[in-house]
């Protein structure tokens, strides 16, 4: 297992959103401002190593029929120790992240890879793999967050940055197209994304092909 | 009749103006994943409405006479999670041994319910709108019914997309997501529905 391959994988060829297209849910929902964006990202990321490395520890003692049951009472751990951290030192965040940090339980990213990394392989390789695959969702998340917070209300880092924490602004208030911050946003920034990300990952291929 | 209000505000509302799908959000996976066909989509939207009335009633069960009542509510993540887990295991059970032909039908599709995020999503959500026992239940339920309203619609839309030209690196997803878009642009429509009380 090398560190590099895994980042790329995280990151790019294997992005979980973008390419294994899992955590639909919370990837729409919550990135209406860089800061959410930032705090759920990071809060996956946490959630995902730990249980990864949970996992991978406990995988040869855990009976095949159980699996499932046993890692998600594992993610829900996770989940609420970091609910109940979120709570305490960030309120607001807690706040507008709302029923979507305990939601992080249910989210495919954290099942998919305990079942198809953590169960298969050690404990290191499988903290790297959180790691990795954690960056990757967050990077999608503040892509997008960052999109739609442009576009939408027209700031950057609204709740973290400026002037009572409005975020700095960038377009002038009259040209932002509100309906970017509300569910239709999430929906169109998402499927452009991805459909941007197949263009390119389809693209090197085709130029391979060719020279053939 | 004042709690027939409620309930037709929050029926109402399931459904249509704060549908899970399009406007919370919940439940999006099965909603991609599982609406190539109409078919399957409203055995899939039939079931989850099933198992999002019943978690709301055990998980409102649940949390009153135990969690609140010893004081445990950090542990309501945990709890619920394992109480719909249990809960889709029984159904699937009970399924298998009484009605097989349903069971054949919704296949792979029950077991995947327990990570539907919409069935923990309701759950959480009564506790933090405190709503009551049949507020929870009728919520559950209606909720469960703009899932299914929401799916087939979209179901409906992707058998014909098949016809559709749209640029290849759409192919796939990002093209159900854009329809998915222009339908919750759709039910933004229903947002200023209110009772006239």
């Amino acid at each position: 297992m090398n560190f590099g391959k895994q980042f790329k994988e995280g990151l790019i060829t294997n992005n979980p959103v973008l390419v294994q297209v899992l955590g639909m849910c919370s990837t729409m929902a919550i990135t209406t401002s860089f800061m959410n964006g930032l705090g759920m990202g990071i809060s996956v990321l946490i959630i995902l190593t730990a249980s990864n490395v949970v996992i991978s520890a406990i995988r040869k003692i855990v009976p095949d029929k159980i699996r499932i049951a046993m890692f998600i009472v594992v993610i829900a751990g996770f989940v609420t120790c970091v609910d109940l951290a979120l709570q305490a030192f960030v309120p607001a965040v807690a706040e507008s992240l709302g029923v979507f940090i305990p939601l992080i339980v249910v989210n495919c990213i954290i099942l998919g890879r305990a079942e198809s990394f953590s169960y298969k392989n050690g404990v290191l390789a499988s903290a790297v793999d959180g790691v990795c695959q954690g960056i990757g969702y967050t990077a999608v998340l503040m892509v997008m967050s960052i999109v739609r917070e442009f576009l939408g209300a027209g700031t950057f880092g609204a709740g973290l940055l400026g002037a009572e924490a409005k975020g700095i602004r960038i377009l002038p208030s009259q040209f932002p197209v509100g309906m970017l911050t509300l569910p239709v946003g999430g929906f169109l920034v998402l499927g452009v994304l991805i459909a941007a990300m197949q263009w390119a990952l389809n693209r090197p291929k085709k130029k391979k092909e060719e020279s053939k | 009749m004042e709690l027939f209000a409620s309930l037709v505000t929050i029926s109402l509302g399931a459904i249509l103006s704060n549908n899970f799908i399009f406007s919370q959000f919940l439940g999006i996976c099965p909603f991609l994943g599982v609406s190539k066909k109409v078919d399957t989509a409203v055995g899939m939207g039939v079931a989850v409405t099933f198992v999002m009335g019943l978690a709301s009633a055990i998980t409102w069960l649940v949390n009153t006479f135990i969690l609140v009542k010893f004081n445990l509510m950090y542990m309501q993540t945990v709890a619920f999670i394992l109480v719909i887990a249990a809960l889709v295991q029984f159904i699937e059970m009970f399924l298998q041994k009484a009605m097989p032909t349903l069971y054949t039908a919704l296949g792979i599709y029950l077991p995947l319910i327990t990570t539907n995020c919409a069935v923990l999503g309701v759950a959480l959500l009564n506790v933090q709108n405190s709503y009551n026992f049949i507020e929870s239940v009728v919520y559950g339920i209606t909720g469960g019914i703009g899932f299914l309203l929401a799916i087939v619609l979209f179901a409906s839309i992707r058998e014909k997309l098949v016809f559709a030209e749209y640029p290849k690196s759409f192919d796939g997803f990002p093209i159900a997501l854009v329809t998915a878009g222009l339908m919750a642009l759709a039910f933004m429509g229903f947002s200023g529905l209110q009772l006239p009380l």
